[in-house]
């Protein structure tokens, strides 16, 4: 997403009229949004206007920048020289604007020096790689460790006292910035697809570079540009300020050294170019700020609207019942006669709060229950909204999740009564990890590379059943043994990236049990893992489950999975709940269409060769 | 094998003895071998499905065929020319009949391009006039049936099923011989993936395109292929007519693989889990034995 947004915004011409029917094209909204970011259009104006100002400065300029009128030196601001004069009898304002020519000049010199050296030297060191990355990466640490005055001032020394050498110099000594930043952005998008593809394409290095790999680094170009540019504004004053500039060409620096000299006598003569260029600085930072703002954070502020919009804007149809929604103190008890379920899901519906005061649904009106010893199979395609299902048992909604109906019940109590607008945290932090726990659906990236597999198996145990850590590792020795791993030992002081997927699953299981739940959720728990190593996976589960008798809450969308391991299974499609009923039931005599055209979609037993749908004209993928 | 070779005098693409080898990041360390001794051959309008667990070197080879990995022994030949170390200019030539769709529809379009422009890629590539690309993208959408409007919306606009959509018809943009499918469906839902399956068999029929069909899913293979290679530990272990590979297997790691896959029946599915242990049984008493013999 980040790559994207990026590049939209250097192609942030002016907004394109939205094409297509989803007002999401990217492009429109980054210079909007811009535009709209006060610190964005404040540094545009200043900018603007100073760069205007410096373009019309012969038009504008009522004096030559070295005109000197002996006569009327230090003068105060009169109708003629509107700023005053200096201590040679030259207009401040004309020079202030003939000086703003220069100094903006030579500081895009400076950036585009470092720009021209920097930028084709990271695409190709981060796309090639290799020899010449090595090379140019030697090249950039001598020139990092260089002192950077010092070299500026033997130039100046050796070449006389020329802003535009000076600021050539200066862009090779900062060029590193931007080498580093395309070499990074580069290898980051050098072994995407969409640039294999282009290679099967037969397009040319040089093509796929400019095509592919160069809009993803315009972006952090343009805003490291920005900030170069106010730093060579600075450093080149701060050498004229030392009197190392050129004094027969009016720039900032020049002038604020001038400045400094009659400062008891003439303090504005130092003022307006220090003004000046604080403008520029500070209105260069700002923008650069402000583009990184547009297109990073864009996300969070939308965030912080979401959460500040509903309650007060709440008219829409669904968010007027969530006002009244009050969290309760006291658990109700649940109705009876249901007391006997492990967990009843009972016209669950969660939503997110948007923008605009609606809210969006992703789970409406589910009801299902789960008893002791039983596994009941939620399937559905992706966005059916069984993993939110899935996650409002355990509590583990993003924060900007809402309940916006019904009622969660584990073994007789409320974890979500009636009228809660969020899972209670206080009643299910007691019961996660202890009473009801989880298998992820990616073992690698639910285990912490940074520690070994044992020790993150141990802590769970010590904190939860207040155990010492001695009996805790004997307890996991024994864990890991009960999922089939063979050597026990080494795989408890292995670290995560030293075991294959299919072990990290067995380990996630065996951590699932440690604390030995009533109710294990699993999300899709063998979706990432080799056809063979799923069906290890799920004899393990299928024994685990009937010797510990523990409910079950498989989340699939393989009806093989189904088959293989579940009692009851219930259907989603869109966040509603299908049909339910018991395994053979469902999978043998389905009454949903969508059901049907679910099971019409597996392949096993069809004839090859065969097409699977289009007998039925159906709406594109 | 020897039937098919026959019946098609000349196969479109041929390997041989292929090799592939990675180099090892630590210095004069042993390079990594992905593939070793690859033989395979495809005819036109054949699909060879090549199935494998992951890491057993089924998308290396995809990958070698498409000169995005490096040959280290043997040969590839497409169309009775020798493609193994072909240079960029060679590739443009065989980009006209040689393309690919990859796994993933998310990272194989470039996010910032237009679905026209990702489209009119390969035809630029080839000299193809602008307005005489425009037209061909328009086929193209229609072809795999998305709406025309698609040409100024950005693959971010479309669903996992839509993208895939994209991807394949900047394959068959250039009306090619052969496409390299990556697992060109294992990240789509299962209505979405019999859909996308059914595109793929309905091109063929239209176009007599052949394809070289990389999954981990004996069923999606069973289905697509004319026949099958498996892979095990970056060898092909065994090569047959689909019906006979995926139904009656003969080599041990393959016979596991069918019998891992559930099917959507409990009962049934409760008699393959019998098969599938009393098999890992028969196994583990061979290498026992064979162990005891060595």
């Amino acid at each position: 997403m980040s790559d994207s947004v990026e590049t939209a915004a250097v192609t942030a011409v002016p907004a394109p009229a939205t094409t297509g029917q989803s007002g999401t094209v990217v492009r429109s909204t980054v210079m909007r949004r811009l535009l709209r970011n006060p610190m964005g259009i404040a540094s545009l104006v200043i900018l603007g206007s100073i760069a205007l100002l410096a373009v019309f400065a012969p038009v504008l300029a009522p004096f030559e920048e070295n005109f000197a009128n002996i006569t009327k030196t230090l003068a105060p601001a009169d109708p003629v020289n509107i700023l005053g004069t200096d201590s040679a009898g030259r207009d401040t304002w004309s020079r202030l604007l003939f000086g703003a020519q220069l100094t903006l000049l030579s500081a895009l010199l400076c950036a585009g020096v470092a720009i021209a050296i920097g930028l084709p030297a990271g695409l190709i060191a981060g796309y090639y790689a290799g020899k010449f990355e090595a090379v140019s990466n030697w090249v950039v640490s001598i020139l990092m460790s260089l002192p950077g005055l010092i070299v500026l001032l033997t130039i100046r020394a050796a070449f006389g006292p020329s802003v535009w050498i000076s600021m050539i110099a200066f862009g090779v000594l900062i060029s590193p910035s931007y080498f580093r930043l395309t070499r990074t952005a580069v290898q980051s998008v050098r072994n995407e697809l969409y640039v294999d593809a282009a290679r099967v394409s037969g397009l040319s290095d040089w093509s796929i570079i400019a095509r592919h790999i160069f809009s993803v680094v315009r972006a952090p170009i343009i805003i490291q540009t920005a900030a170069i540019a106010g730093v060579a504004i600075a450093i080149q004053s701060g050498l004229e300020f030392l009197g190392l500039g050129d004094p027969t060409k009016a720039t900032w620096g020049v002038m604020l050294s001038e400045g400094f000299k009659n400062v008891y006598l003439t303090p504005t003569l130092l003022f307006w170019p220090a003004l000046a260029m604080a403008l520029t600085i500070g209105g260069l930072v700002l923008l650069g700020n402000a583009i990184r703002d547009a297109l990073e954070d864009g996300e969070k502020i939308k965030h912080r609207k979401k959460r500040a919009a509903p309650e007060g804007a709440g008219a829409s149809t669904t968010a007027a019942s969530a006002t009244a929604r009050q969290p309760r103190k006291s658990a109700a008890a649940v109705d009876a006669g249901t007391e006997h379920h492990l967990v009843k899901v009972t016209n669950l519906g969660v939503g997110y709060p948007q923008a605009d005061g609606s809210v969006k649904k992703v789970v409406d009106d589910v009801s299902f229950h789960v008893d002791r010893g039983e596994i009941l199979g939620i399937v559905g395609e992706s966005g059916s909204g069984k993993s939110q299902t899935a996650f409002s048992i355990l509590g583990l909604l993003p924060d900007n999740a809402r309940i916006v109906g019904g009622a969660i019940q584990f073994d007789g109590n409320y974890t979500v009564a009636p009228g809660d607008e969020r899972v209670n945290q206080a009643r299910l932090s007691k019961l996660r990890g202890k009473r009801i726990s989880y298998i992820p659906q990616e073992p690698m990236s639910n285990l912490d590379p940074a520690f070994t597999i044992g020790y993150q198996l141990v802590t769970p145990m010590v904190r939860v059943l207040g155990i010492s850590k001695e009996e805790a590792r004997r307890r996991a020795l024994k864990l890991l043994t009960d999922v089939g791993i063979a050597n026990p030992e080494r795989t408890f002081s292995a670290y995560p990236h030293e075991v294959s997927g299919g072990m990290a699953q067995r380990v996630l299981i065996a951590g699932a049990i440690s604390c030995e739940p009533d109710l294990v959720i699993a999300d899709e728990p063998t979706t990432a893992l080799d056809v063979t190593v799923q069906a290890d996976v799920l004899d393990l589960l299928r024994e685990l489950q009937q010797r510990l008798n523990i409910g079950v809450v498989l989340v699939t969308h393989n009806f093989g999975v189904v088959a293989d391991l579940c009692d009851r299974v219930v259907v989603m499609q869109n966040g509603r709940l299908v049909e339910e009923g018991s395994v053979r039931d469902i999978l043998r005599n389905p009454k949903e269409q969508y059901t049907r055209t679910l099971l019409a979609s597996m392949l096993e037993g069809k004839t090859p060769m065969s097409m699977l749908v289009s007998s039925q004209k159906e709406p594109v993928a | 094998m020897s039937t098919l070779e026959a019946t098609q005098n000349a196969p479109l693409l041929t390997v041989d003895n292929l090799v592939v080898e990675y180099p090892s990041k630590k210095f004069r360390a042993k390079p990594f071998r992905a593939l070793t001794d690859i033989n395979i051959t495809i005819g036109q309008g054949e699909t060879l499905g090549l199935v494998g667990e992951s890491g057993s070197g089924k998308t290396t080879l995809g990958r070698a065929v498409l000169g995005l990995a490096p040959v280290t022994g043997g040969r590839i030949t497409f169309e009775g020319e020798d493609i193994s170390h072909a240079s960029r200019r060679q590739r443009r030539t065989l980009s006209r009949d040689l393309q690919v769709v990859f796994q993933d529809p998310y990272t194989s379009l470039n996010p910032a391009l237009e679905i026209g422009d990702i489209l009119a890629e390969p035809l630029g590539v080839q000299g193809m006039a602008q307005t005489a690309a425009k037209k061909r993208v328009k086929e193209l959408l229609d072809q795999v049936g998305l709406p025309s409007d698609a040409i100024h919306r950005l693959p971010r606009e479309f669903s996992g099923g839509q993208r895939q959509r994209v991807a394949i018809a900047r394959a068959l943009a250039l009306s090619p011989k052969l496409i390299v499918c990556d697992e060109p469906v294992s990240a789509l839902d299962l209505s979405t993936q019999a859909r996308v399956l059914d595109l793929f068999l309905q091109i063929q029929k239209d176009t007599g395109v052949s394809y070289l069909f990389v999954s981990h899913d004996l069923d999606v293979v069973r289905h697509i292929s004319h026949r099958v290679a498996v892979m095990y530990h970056g060898e092909i272990v065994e090569q047959g007519p689909a019906e006979v590979v995926t139904r009656d297997p003969e080599h041990p790691y393959t016979q596991r693989l069918l019998l891992a896959s559930p099917v959507p029946d409990p009962d049934r599915q409760e008699q393959r889990r019998a098969d599938r242990h009393r098999l890992l049984d028969i196994q583990r008493q061979q290498t026992e034995q064979a162990g005891a013999l060595a």
